[in-house]
């Protein structure tokens, strides 16, 4: 590999920026490029901070994001189980503006024009870039529920999904007040992948820790349509058997074909129905809707293929995927640490291909998912990844990585801890 | 015009890839996947060690242990494992010239 002597000067000044703290946040003003980002989750949020931190305020951020705080998905479910509420996970963007000069724009991206690198809004207003970094996350595929199709959004309102923090986990949470005791919730999981493969799990722990002070007549009924707990599986069994025995049933190999919104009834291609007085359904997903009107869905019709390098879709076309949205290499999982993660070596990939420097060949990605057993205690899954230059893939590294032999209190504050510095670190 | 090699910054796009130390820059960048629990820059929230303007041989001494398995941890035995020496002590150094806040 070589490059021109000047390009080899400019990305060695693109790295002697890596040291810029704050104080530096004047908004746009560089002459490094302009990029933006689509999204402000854990990875939206993160990349424009670190193409700000790591570019030295030389390049410019535009996050568009129509929410107007970050809503944490992790830890959402402790607001089910009573210990936590909705603002305690909600996190502001000023940051990302006052002191990384980030300009945020509350708005939703509707088209993308790949060719003459603009984006478009819903708000009537147009952004040119250098650099395309979609980062939506998720959406859910109400048309796979028959009865959802001719009004998806009254369906959620009375089967909420809860898998986008916000409103729809204040909804299932005040159901779940309203619920008599002796009542059944019901959680529907889909086919794996999906977001977040060990939060329904948590989640059945966390309505059954609420149950169990409160209503302790009452069941949680998991009906997943996978043939096995997706996620630490052993540790999640044990917690049903033991903390949450005789109030938590799991139920796999459901997959569900319908819902009887009249009835909240669950139906499914095999076995029988299921009545519930709550019933919390998680669609099937795919990469959100901006990652199909950009062109840059391409497996399945549903994720979006990168290269692990750079995030970059195998389109190409300067357009930058990260998070759930992506087609995860082999044991990476649909998480907010991951997003994260793709999201700075996204970044430092952006800042050498607008110095026109290579990308480093050799990036590497940790993950962390904590899951609350209780409202103290809890259990993890943590991996380190590595590139792998003949399968052009991330790879596990071998050895690493694993679960606890038990819960704890010890690992419930190491998720709280987590929690506080990833917040800090995509968003403060 | 002759190009010269892309030295010094990210020289090592051959396989195996850390056949050699990692570069400063991509210190940084392995050193930013600690960021999620430990701060970014190595400055921590609260409730996990700050690296920040740590010695290097302190942070390179603690992540051997929890590799070899001789300092209890939560999840740190199971993540230093997925490092080599040489990734641990260019992330070290790298931690122990950031400024401690």
């Amino acid at each position: 590999m070589t490059m021109q002597r000047r390009d080899f000067l400019r990305a060695a000044a693109a790295v002697a920026g890596a040291g810029v703290l704050p104080g530096c946040a004047t908004t746009g003003g560089g002459t490094g490029g302009k990029v933006v980002v689509v999204g402000g989750g854990y990875g939206g949020a993160t990349v424009s901070k670190y193409l700000r931190m790591w570019g030295g305020g030389k390049v410019e951020v535009t996050m568009i994001e129509p929410r107007e705080n970050f809503v944490s998905c992790p830890i959402s479910n402790l607001v089910l189980g009573g210990s936590r509420t909705i603002a305690d996970v909600t996190v502001s963007y000023e940051a990302l503006g006052k002191r990384w000069g980030v300009n945020v724009v509350r708005d939703t991206v509707t088209g993308v024009d790949a060719d003459k690198r603009v984006v478009t809004t819903a708000g009537g207003k147009t952004f040119a870039y250098d650099r395309l970094v979609l980062s939506p996350g998720i959406d859910l595929q109400f048309s796979a529920i028959p009865s959802y199709r001719a009004d998806p959004a009254r369906a959620i309102e009375i089967a909420p999904h809860a898998w986008q923090a916000g409103p729809q986990t204040v909804l299932l949470r005040r159901q779940l007040e309203a619920m008599p005791d002796g009542g059944v919730c019901a959680i529907s999981i889909p086919l794996a992948p999906y977001r977040c493969p060990p939060g329904p799990y948590e989640r059945a722990c966390q309505i059954a820790f609420y149950f169990k002070r409160h209503k302790p007549r009452s069941k949680v009924l998991i009906v997943d349509a996978n043939p096995d707990v997706t996620s630490k599986a052993g540790l999640f069994k044990r917690a049903w058997a033991e903390e949450y025995r005789g109030i938590v049933e799991y139920r796999p190999n459901h997959t569900l074909a319908d819902v009887d919104l009249a009835t909240r009834t669950l139906k499914f291609e095999v076995g029988d129905d299921l009545r519930a007085n709550v019933i919390n359904v998680i669609p099937p997903q795919n990469a959100g809707a901006i990652a199909r009107t950009a062109g840059v869905i391409t497996a399945n019709n549903r994720w979006c293929e990168v290269d692990f390098l750079s995030y970059e879709s195998i389109r190409g076309k300067g357009i930058h995927v990260l998070g759930d949205s992506t087609l995860s290499a082999p044991g990476m999982p649909k998480s907010g640490h991951m997003a994260n993660n793709h999201a700075k070596v996204a970044a430092s990939a952006i800042l050498n291909l607008l110095a026109g420097a290579p990308v480093n060949p050799a990036p590497m990605l940790m993950n962390a998912c904590f899951s609350y057993i209780t409202d103290e205690q809890a259990i993890h899954v943590v991996s380190v990844h590595h590139y792998d230059v003949a399968k052009k893939t991330m790879v596990a590294v071998p050895g690493s990585g694993g679960v606890p032999p038990a819960m704890s209190p010890f690992i419930g504050r190491a998720a709280n801890a987590w929690a506080k510095n990833i917040w800090a670190d995509s968003l403060g | 015009m002759r190009t010269i090699s892309a030295i010094g910054i990210f020289a090592i796009a051959v396989a195996p890839a850390f056949a050699q130390a990692p570069t400063t820059a991509q210190a940084r960048d392995m050193a930013a996947t600690c960021a999620n629990c430990h701060g970014t820059n190595g400055v921590s929230s609260g409730g996990t060690d700050s690296l920040a303007g740590v010695p290097k041989a302190e942070t390179a001494r603690k992540m051997r242990e929890y590799k070899a398995g001789n300092r209890p941890s939560t999840v740190m035995q199971q993540l230093a494992k997925g490092f080599t020496d040489e990734q641990i002590d260019a992330m070290a150094a790298w931690f122990a010239a950031q400024p401690a806040k």
